[in-house]
């Protein structure tokens, strides 16, 4: 037996949040006894790479090294993920919750007639049954949820686990997945990525903007500071309405969740739909020329002062001690 | 052509979360319920897509009579005939099932939903109905065309987006910018009174996953504010204190 994890990659490198899919599966499988953690990878990318997911807990990586499955086919995903289930004879796959991983994990439940939970924030409870706590409620709440198949998948929120990266490399081998014309039925003509930068869903800190900042020409000062420390930029829904910054920056209710270890504010007031979209970041700071702002209340740290005056001291502050 | 827009009926989005019942119930007291906002976007994209190619527009709630209001706004903001599965929606696989059925029924070209429900989160139901209906699906999508036969599609991925193209019947989870919402005018809330409303048994009782305790996060506490001529002192806390940097 052996817990399943499908590993997402971009640019030749496996992604972060799958790493945490597997350190999440070596230690659910050190709970539940269900052994070996093997990884499934689609597509082009390097052996080296793959072997080093098994720092983060993986055993073996299947890689079906089909170069139409680099680009996220979503229907293609998920049969070839069915049939790396049946091969290892797996009751739990576990993946990282993401734009992709959310739509294939759908369709695979369905497959191999498996409950699937997301959001989930720790390991489950075997103790009695099989339960799972996720979040809900957009952060606001979490819920016990029990799960009463035999099959199951689990799609793990940022953070939930800490990163395992003591174990040694993963063996390697390579996996023929049977794929038909329909797999490939829908067309992926272009994508378009932000190359180069830290992707905001996954960053570890995120600096973000609001109608304070007055306008897109002033967000250098948002980037310097996001340089700084490495983070991704995020900004409010007013900010991406108007067309000063892209969509996939847009933090909140109906925009990007993040949930980083550090969230700095900058000219957001902190309505409830932002606020809903950055409640599971570890630390928030918030930086607002308003005392009354109700960000403050959501807030670790606070500083109530004009962004333009405190924002490059603040980098200046930044760069001295880093 | 004929589209079924899948709608939940959510508690607003300012709403205070709370539980009753020893945690084991949502607490509505007081809470008012909308269209869920990612719903809202397939439908108002929906309605632009009916009145371009023509045909009929149906929209599908899985819920007790309490979301028979949120139905007649879906209807007053355009669609045509709306059913409701008359069940509480008690799992994402259980809600997938009743769609399933009741859109292989109707012979829709098109299924539209929200990426998400913003109570549950899970983002899941439009996946399962493709794969229960053989139908590709797709989420979240952010701008969806229809030219000839051809479907053209944006897809929002981590830090950008991608394009598609596939042919009907489809299935998308929704997201802004597809659409803008639309704000129900006075003949629409008045034609919406006399359109059908079926109300319709669920066909399958089958769960997987069920909630069954909940939990608030631990309360906040008070900001700590810092001088903004002194911020090395923030430096000094996140590095410290915090630990996060």
């Amino acid at each position: 037996m052996s817990i399943l994890v499908y590993i997402e990659h971009a640019e030749g490198k496996v992604k972060k949040t799958s790493l945490e899919a597997v350190s999440f599966a070596n230690a659910l499988s050190a709970k539940t006894g269900e052994g070996d953690v093997v990884a499934l990878a689609l597509g082009t990318i390097g052996q080296d790479e793959l072997a080093a997911v098994g720092k983060a807990g993986a055993a073996k990586v299947l890689h079906a090294a089909d170069d139409r499955l680099t680009a996220g086919v979503i229907q293609a995903h998920a049969s070839a993920l069915a049939q790396a289930f049946e091969k290892v004879g797996a009751k739990t796959v576990v993946l990282a919750k993401s734009s992709l991983g959310d739509a294939v994990a759908a369709r695979l439940a369905i497959k191999i007639n498996a409950a699937l939970v997301s959001n989930v924030v720790e390991l489950p409870d075997t103790s009695a049954g099989y339960k799972v706590k996720r979040s809900i409620f957009t952060g606001k709440a979490f819920a016990e949820t029990e799960v009463s198949t035999e099959n199951k998948i689990l799609a793990i929120k940022k953070n939930a686990v800490d990163l395992k990266t003591d174990g040694s490399d993963a063996v390697v081998e390579s996996f023929d997945v049977s794929l038909s014309d329909s797999d490939f039925a829908s067309k992926i003509t272009s994508t378009e990525r932000a190359t180069g930068e830290v992707l905001l869903p996954e960053a570890d800190i995120v600096v973000s903007g609001g109608r304070g900042l007055k306008g897109p020409e002033n967000w250098g000062m948002i980037e310097d500071l996001a340089a700084t420390l490495g983070a991704a930029t995020g900004c409010s829904k007013p900010v991406s309405d108007i067309g000063w910054r892209p969509h996939h920056e847009h933090v909140g209710q109906t925009g990007v969740k993040v949930a980083p270890s550090l969230y700095i504010a900058i000219g957001i007031s902190g309505a409830i739909q932002h606020l809903a979209g950055v409640n599971s970041s570890k630390c928030i700071v918030v930086i607002n020329k308003d005392p009354e702002a109700p960000f403050f209340k959501a807030a670790d740290y606070g500083i109530v002062g004009d962004a333009f005056e405190v924002v490059p001291k603040l980098n200046e502050a930044l760069k001295a001690e880093l | 052509m004929n589209i079924l827009v899948c709608i939940t009926h959510v508690p607003d989005t300012t709403s205070k979360i709370q539980f009753t019942d020893n945690n084991t119930k949502f607490d509505s007291t007081g809470v008012q319920f909308i269209i869920g906002p990612y719903d809202d976007y397939a439908l108002a994209r929906a309605v632009e897509l009916r009145d371009q190619t023509g045909g009929k527009l149906t929209v599908l709630n899985v819920g007790l009579a309490e979301s028979d209001p949120t139905l007649r706004k879906a209807l007053a903001i355009g669609a045509d005939e709306a059913i409701r599965v008359n069940s509480e929606p008690k799992d994402s696989f259980f809600v997938a099932k009743q769609i399933a059925h009741y859109a292989k029924e109707g012979g829709y070209d098109l299924i539209l939903m929200g990426r998400e429900s913003i109570d549950f989160n899970g983002g899941m139901v439009h996946g399962m109905v493709g794969e229960l209906l053989g139908m590709p699906s797709f989420s979240p999508v952010m701008k969806l065309d229809i030219e000839g036969s051809t479907v053209k599609m944006a897809r929002e991925i981590e830090g950008g987006k991608e394009m598609l193209e596939a042919s009907l019947p489809l299935i998308a989870g929704c997201q802004e910018p597809i659409a803008e919402w639309k704000i129900p005018n006075m003949r629409g809330i008045m034609s919406a009174r006399t359109k059908p409303l079926n109300v319709v048994e669920p066909v399958s009782d089958e769960t997987q996953a069920v909630a069954t305790q909940y939990q608030l996060p631990p309360a906040k506490g008070a900001v700590k504010l810092v001088d903004k001529d002194h911020v090395e002192e923030l430096v000094k806390l996140l590095k410290n204190e915090a630990k996060v940097l």
